[in-house]
């Protein structure tokens, strides 16, 4: 199955309602009047850009459409609306350096970082870079095994060191400058934003791994769940202070969320790139952001 | 979890308070900002226009009572309806076989392992069983090993079987279960999305060949919009009948909780509150209670219907000046007591009271038959016994006071010693509600259960 198929959840369900609910709001009148506009606010806020995105683009949208609009028109130029404000999450240039990238992976329970991480490293060692994982959930039940999977899928070594998430850090990166890797990329364990004491934690992990690479780590990707919904604004907020996030990866997409926030994360001040995208439990399921197809998938249309 | 709704809440009823009588305009401003919130909370757009509309329809031209300001009146339509979208009933689960069998799915990463462990424990502590699980994920990386750590730390045996087909590993699940005098087995499987129709199929066959008496469906507390809609569909392929929303214990808006009872029709059952898995407090699991959440929500907890009912019981005067001393932080003397326990028999007595408490359920069973009406009847003979003085400044009691007050009202030294502790106890508490709300009150209670702490 293709990227884009995945990416528009087999072109199945989600499409369907995305595509039912405008063509319900098309079919309403065919122009601009206050029904429509409450029907496509609700394709928008079912896709969870939020309420405060879906009546911005409610407005630019009747600005732009001509009267009467068909639905073809309709889904085209939203899904440009949309592209145009997504474009700043596009990632301005590959994670990997020349010489040794460190890339710590952070994010609330459950949300895709060891999954994620095999996938990343599955790709670069294909690509022929020497990746070391670090085992760098010393918490969760079963967390280690399952890294420790992911890692040899992959082909990419692993370092378990005992002690906490910091000591494994360390010893990792230090693995790796000694061992001439090309990339170190340590998974966390998972952690809600409310809990302060496990936030600092990551702030340890840096430090820790700074001493040892003073720019390390070059990229904090924060793994946001695509299937949640406004609460990923606090995770960016708090992650972004606390654990110095540079960088987005939003996974499940192939499920039928459609993971509109990221509407909502390209209005922010200083907006943070999305890396990739997670599109399935296989080692392959690993696209890049790209914001026409993002927005197109987003309103329910095609490949363009 | 539910600050932000509850601030937001709070904030739209604010423009109410002071008005004499709500106009369809008050209604609809409230409305406006009301559908606002729970927009920004994640709340299914049914489940909004379901509470809109009935809010609409309870608020719009209705008498203000006496003694309630409309913001108050319309919170607690807003109260009563919210607790309507998370269902009025607290069920229970149920163990009908002699081996009961309860199946787990969900999304990925939805804490399905997590909760199988934390329910199994659950019911080993509060209901005696003996339960063993078992994990039909033959998919995620280490997902089987998962559990297996999970139930060594609780010492719950769980199948060991190098089976890569979780219809193989159904069956020996079953028998695993029997053979090992388990009365209770739980079936953890892998994570699904509604998308998949491979593995919703794998679902089906995992439900003929198991029959579960319980089919519990594990929400992320953060869930989109999207949630509603796997939700049915897992529904569609099952028949779910109980969820589990989890990590609660996160800053979520609260949607997907409001949600997914309103659209599923399936009642929540519990709510994951943290990672832990353990034993008693440290199984970070709660029972659901609708009224507890509902009234987190809009900050006030159950006080609301308590103040109703003790509104409709008591004069007005009483209650107001009650009211303002119980926030004013002054100590409620023997004369507030004796008010309170003439309204409480007059509203059918402590039991009852009680349970307008969220959290308090437990206590109230414990209370019942000691904390008897002819209890309140008594505790009004010692507080007639007592002096002016000493009803108004309980500290004079000392125990020459408290022989005299006993002797007089014909009872014990031990009754009046009661009535002392009560007091003391109900000025704390009120002085935990006003500090930290009802979540402080319960919290300190320690065994109330059932009231998360968010
Ligand atoms: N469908 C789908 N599932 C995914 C995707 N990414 C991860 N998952 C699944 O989501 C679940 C959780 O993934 P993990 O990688 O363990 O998540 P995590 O963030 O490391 O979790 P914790 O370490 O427990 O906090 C697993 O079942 C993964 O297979 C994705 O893009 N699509
Ligand atoms: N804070 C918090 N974390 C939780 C809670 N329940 C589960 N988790 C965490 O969420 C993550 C995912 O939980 P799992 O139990 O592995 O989820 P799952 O549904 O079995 O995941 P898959 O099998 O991969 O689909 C883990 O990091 C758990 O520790 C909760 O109530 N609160
Ligand atoms: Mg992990
Ligand atoms: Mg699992």
């Amino acid at each position: 199955m293709s990227f884009w198929k995945r990416l528009t959840g087999g072109l199945g369900k989600t499409a369907q309602t995305v595509e039912s609910g405008l063509r319900a709001a098309l079919g309403l009148s065919g122009t601009m009047d206050a029904e429509t506009r409450e029907a496509v606010e609700e394709v928008l806020l079912k896709a969870d850009v939020g309420v405060r995105v879906a009546t911005a683009l409610v407005s630019e949208l009747a600005k732009k459409l001509p009267s009467p609009f068909t639905e073809d028109q309709l889904k085209a130029v939203l899904a440009g609306l949309i592209e145009a404000r997504l474009k700043v999450l596009e990632a301005p240039a590959p994670l990997l350096r020349e010489s040794l990238t460190v890339v710590a992976m952070v994010g609330v329970n459950g949300s895709g970082k060891t999954t994620t991480l095999g996938k990343m490293a599955a790709q670069w060692q294909a690509a022929g870079k020497r990746v070391l994982a670090a085992a760098g959930d010393t918490f969760r039940a079963g967390a280690t095994e399952q890294v420790s999977v992911w890692a040899e899928r992959a082909g990419a070594d692993l370092v378990d060191a005992g002690g906490d998430a910091a000591a494994v850090a360390y010893a990792a990166v230090k693995k790796g400058m000694n061992e001439a890797y090309d990339v170190v990329l340590i998974d966390t364990a998972g952690r809600l934003p409310n809990r302060a004491d496990l936030m600092a934690e990551l702030g340890k992990i840096r430090r820790v791994v700074a001493k040892l690479l003073p720019e390390a780590p070059h990229h904090t990707l924060l793994v946001l769940d695509g299937t949640q919904g406004q609460a990923v604004l606090r995770q960016v907020e708090a992650f972004g202070a606390e654990a110095g996030v540079d960088g987005l990866i939003v996974t499940k997409l192939d499920s039928s969320a459609k993971a509109g926030f990221l509407l909502a994360l390209a209005a922010l001040e200083t907006p943070l790139p999305v890396y990739y995208l997670g599109i399935g439990e296989g080692v392959d399921d690993l696209g890049n952001f790209e914001a026409a197809a993002f927005a197109r998938s987003l309103v329910g249309l095609s490949e363009a | 979890m539910f600050d932000f709704l509850s601030e937001k809440l709070q904030s739209a009823f604010k423009s109410l308070k002071g008005k004499g009588i709500l106009t369809e305009a008050d209604v609809e401003a409230a409305l406006r900002e009301l559908r606002l919130a729970l927009l920004e909370a994640d709340v299914s757009l049914s489940a909004i226009k379901h509470l809109t509309a009935n809010v609409r329809q309870l608020a719009t031209g209705e008498k203000v009572l006496s003694g309630i300001n409309p913001g108050e009146q319309v919170t607690k339509i807003v109260y009563d309806q919210i607790v309507e979208l998370l269902g009025t009933e607290e069920p229970e689960l149920t163990f009908p076989a002699p081996l009961t069998v309860i199946l787990m799915v969900g999304l990925q990463g939805s804490g399905k392992t997590t909760s199988s462990a934390k329910i199994a424990q659950y019911c080993v502590d509060k209901y005696g069983r003996k339960p063993v699980m078992a994990s039909l994920d033959v998919y995620r990386p280490a997902a089987i090993a998962q559990l297996e750590e999970l139930g060594k730390r609780l010492d719950i045996p769980t199948l060991s079987s190098t089976s890569t087909s979780p219809q193989e590993r159904t069956k020996q699940a079953l028998s695993f279960a029997k053979e090992s005098g388990a009365n209770l087995l739980i079936l953890d499987t892998a994570g699904r999305t509604d998308l998949n129709e491979e593995l919703m199929e794998e679902l089906k066959d995992i439900h003929k060949l198991s029959v579960p008496h319980h089919v519990i469906l594990c929400a992320d507390a953060q869930a989109g919009h999207s949630a509603v809609d796997v939700a049915e569909a897992f529904k569609k392929t099952i028949p779910v009948s109980g969820l589990v929303l989890t990590r609660v214990d996160g800053d979520a808006r609260g949607g997907a909780a409001l949600s997914m009872r309103h659209v599923t029709g399936v009642p929540i059952l519990f709510l994951g509150v943290g990672e832990a898995v353990g034993r008693g407090n440290a199984n970070k699991i709660e029972p659901f209670r609708p009224h507890g959440l509902a009234g987190r929500i809009l900050g006030q907890g159950d006080v609301l219907s308590l103040v109703e009912k003790v509104q409709a019981a008591s004069s007005e005067e009483d209650n107001a000046a009650l009211e303002k001393k119980m926030m004013s932080g002054k100590e409620l003397d023997f004369n507030d007591i004796s008010k309170q326990l003439k309204m409480m028999q007059r509203m059918g007595g402590m039991g009852n009271m009680l349970g307008l408490l969220p959290g308090m359920g437990a206590l109230k069973g414990k209370l019942e038959g000691k904390m008897d009406d002819k209890m309140l009847a008594r505790q009004q003979a010692v507080i007639s016994s007592m002096t002016p003085k000493e009803r108004k400044n309980p500290k004079l009691l000392n125990a020459k006071r408290r022989m005299r007050i006993a002797k007089g009202c014909g009872l014990q030294v031990a009754d009046v010693n009661k009535l002392v502790k009560m007091q003391e106890g109900l000025n704390q508490m009120t002085k935990m509600l006003r500090k930290g709300g009802l979540s402080a009150l319960t919290g300190a209670m320690g065994k109330g259960g059932g009231f998360p702490k968010f």
